[in-house]
């Protein structure tokens, strides 16, 4: 490289050294309790037990637009033991229910996996809710990092 | 030609390393008072298996000094454990002398004087010599396993993309290897470099992006000394964050745990007696991952750089650290016996290139790939006073030298320097080549930008890689060391929780506190971000050590750590 001191520094800012992450609609409380209403809704008054559903997330999201996220429910999906919904949940997004998804015995399996967007560092919530209203729930958190600066 | 260096211990004796788990032959040098290749190599061979592990080798062919961290904090359930001892402490932990060889390998103590007495360490020639002789001790039943960032950190991997150390390392002859910075060579040249491989990329980790099923092999079984081995590859989980993901974008890492259980499940399923993963997870990433997942026999773990004289054991895991640089190679013996291991021995065998001679096949294949580069590398492009080094949570000397002169090269307030564990020490009063530069910055992402930064956004980015480092769940961190600053002071409260770690960020040519709403120049280097512009690192240093070429260091007190 011949570039001299002036030209050097003429070159500058093509382009921003570190992004800003995502977008900052609502404050995060309001988000956390809009989440937490969600899942009450959902939960229509049960308790939230653990275990039977595993939500599978990265701790550190590679792209905040787009960060897979897999559920799977432990079910035989047949006479009373059937997995009805699971839902999604970001809870610092400005719409913390990201997605439902409805299950039959035709299901065979109540596993999914889709991608969401995630404006920030933040819990990621998956619900499962039983044909006989216990309700079950995991949850991760997922990092969202400027990044770079790692190695 | 080699001349070999005759010991004379600082010390009267010199201490065994010689732990509970360790079996060394450092007791008989230290009866001696010399330290000489069998001392080094000499292994009464135990078991029907052997393991050998180098990893982060950095593309370094040569011997090199590499100095070991003097900071290194731990947080959370690990802090105080090693790999996060140090200095006299990590003397005191392993019961070894300071003064020693062994002190001088494993920590920074006194290390420009005892780099004079026992001079360089590393060399694939020196590394060619123990392997052979392994090989010729253990016959077929020896696994010679790379843990990764082999192909990248010299100025001839930047030229040859590469190449060099995969010529290099195949006459070697590993049986397999994992990844992190031959991700940078972009995705092509990866494919490209890996499918010319004569053994196995492993990377049970590596997903196709766009339809997040497995991109790479996972594992391999091997058959050696009458058992099934299996080795199960995890490449640095958070390569596509740490580095720039446009370079790969159809390739997604990530720690996947569930992955690990389900392939160590898929190799006991498949008979394997003895289960390996080899990892560039990071230390305690993978200390955590043992604690975590059954049924894994042995962790050879990278990335982190940590050497350490004996196995660390979780949940019936050994994990092995084999250091950096071609400083280490770690030999572990196996008694694997119906279905499952019996016991181990173990040693990390320093690689004192004046002791070890180096093998002469693979002298003469290092000298033919550094041929064409030989005039260029030996240029002198300044001289330094101080030791000039790396590693340490906060700052080292050679990234001083880095931050002053991007603030002067690029008319800076305030200079940033990423925190990379890669990068060779220079001796007081060693001159400067364009080789040791380039062993400091060479990589695919050089340019160093200048940009209008918001005190805001530097405090935010001193609070994310602070979290990268010190998060106290280690799946939640990155490796790495804490961006270097010039310019700008700042006090770091390790322990606290993301985002109120940093506190006095003071711009240090006025003295002021940095104003979150005023902006500042800001320049740095190795932007993850796709089309950054300005010219390559290695011509801002040159330029400044044209115009400075006398390097003269002042301790760095611009960070103040809190506990």
């Amino acid at each position: 490289m011949n570039l001299n001191r002036r030209q050097a520094l003429g070159l500058a800012t093509g382009a921003a050294a570190f992004a800003a992450t995502g977008f900052r609609a609502l404050p995060a409380m309001a988000a956390a309790e809009d989440a937490e209403k969600k899942l009450m809704e959902f939960a229509g008054g049960k308790a939230l037990e653990t275990g039977r559903i595993t939500l599978t997330a990265p701790e550190i999201a590679e792209n905040g637009n787009t960060v897979p996220v897999s559920v799977s429910v432990e079910s035989a999906m047949e006479g009373d033991d059937m997995v009805e919904s699971v839902m999604l949940l970001a809870e610092g997004n400005p719409s913390p229910d990201v997605a439902t998804f409805r299950f039959t015995a035709l299901s065979g399996v109540a596993a999914v996996t889709t991608r969401m967007r995630l404006a920030k560092t933040q819990n990621v919530i998956a619900v499962a809710r039983m044909k006989d209203g216990s309700v079950y729930m995991d949850k991760k958190q997922v990092k969202v990092t400027i990044g770079g600066c790692g190695g | 030609m080699f001349s070999r260096r005759e010991f004379l211990m600082a010390t009267a004796a010199l201490s065994a390393i010689a732990g509970p788990g360790l079996v060394g032959g450092w007791s008989r040098a230290a009866a001696q008072q010399t330290l000489s290749e069998n001392d080094l190599l000499d292994f009464d061979g135990y078991g029907n298996v052997t393991l050998v592990h180098i990893t982060d080798i950095h593309a370094q062919m040569k011997p090199l000094y590499f100095r070991e961290p003097s900071v290194n904090l731990g947080v959370g359930d690990v802090a105080g454990l090693p790999p996060h001892v140090t200095g006299a402490d990590f003397l005191k932990l392993y019961n070894i002398e300071p003064g020693t060889p062994h002190a001088y390998a494993l920590t920074s103590e006194d290390f420009a004087a005892l780099a004079r007495t026992y001079g360089k360490m590393g060399g694939l020639d020196r590394v060619a010599t123990i392997v052979k002789r392994i090989r010729a001790e253990r016959g077929d039943n020896v696994l010679l396993l790379d843990g990764g960032d082999t192909w990248q950190g010299s100025y001839t991997a930047q030229q040859t993309l590469g190449a060099d150390m995969v010529e290099v390392m195949n006459a070697l002859e590993p049986d397999a290897m994992t990844g992190h910075w031959e991700f940078t060579y972009g995705a092509e040249r990866v494919k490209e470099l890996v499918e010319s491989l004569p053994f196995s990329f492993l990377g049970g980790n590596i997903y196709d992006a766009e339809w997040n099923e497995p991109a790479f092999e996972a594992w391999k079984m091997y058959e050696k000394g009458g058992a099934r081995v299996a080795v199960i590859g995890q490449a640095f989980p958070y390569t596509p964050i740490a580095n720039p993901r446009w370079m790969f974008p159809n390739w997604s890492f990530g720690i996947r745990e569930e992955d690990v259980v389900a392939n160590v499940e898929a190799a006991r399923a498949e008979g394997a007696d003895l289960v390996v993963l080899l990892s560039h997870n990071g230390f305690d990433v993978d200390r955590k991952l043992a604690s975590r997942v059954d049924g894994i026999d042995v962790i050879l773990t990278g990335h982190t750089h940590d050497a350490l004289p004996e196995p660390v054991i979780v949940n019936n895991t050994l994990v092995v650290a084999s250091g950096s640089n071609a400083k280490f190679v770690s030999r572990i013996d196996l008694d694997v016996r119906d279905g499952k291991l019996q016991g181990y021995k173990f040693r990390l065998i320093p690689v004192f290139s004046d002791i070890i001679t180096p093998d002469a096949e693979m002298t003469a294949l290092i000298d033919k790939v550094r041929a064409p580069y030989e005039a260029e590398l030996a240029r002198e492009i300044g001289r330094t006073e101080n030791l000039l080094y790396r590693r340490g949570n906060f700052n080292g000397t050679f990234d001083d030298l880095f931050t002053q002169a991007l603030l002067e090269e690029r008319e800076a307030d305030i200079s940033l320097s990423p925190g990379f564990r890669w990068g060779t020490s220079l001796l007081p009063g060693q001159t400067i080549t364009v080789e040791d530069l380039h062993n400091a910055c060479a990589m695919t992402y050089p340019q160093a930008y200048r940009s209008m930064m918001s005190g805001k956004l530097i405090n935010d980015i001193l609070e994310d890689v602070a979290d990268n480092l010190f998060n106290a769940d280690p799946y939640y961190q990155q490796g790495g060391d804490m961006v270097r600053v010039g310019g700008m002071g700042y006090t770091i409260d390790v322990g606290k929780p993301m985002g109120s770690r940093i506190s006095s960020m003071t711009l240090l040519k006025t003295g002021e506190a940095i104003d979150p709403g005023k902006e500042y120049a800001v320049a740095g280097w190795a932007s993850v971000n796709e089309g950054t512009e300005g010219p390559p690192i290695w011509d801002v240093v040159e330029n400044y050590l044209a115009r400075n070429p006398v390097v003269s260091i002042e301790e760095n007190r611009s960070v103040t750590i809190r506990t």
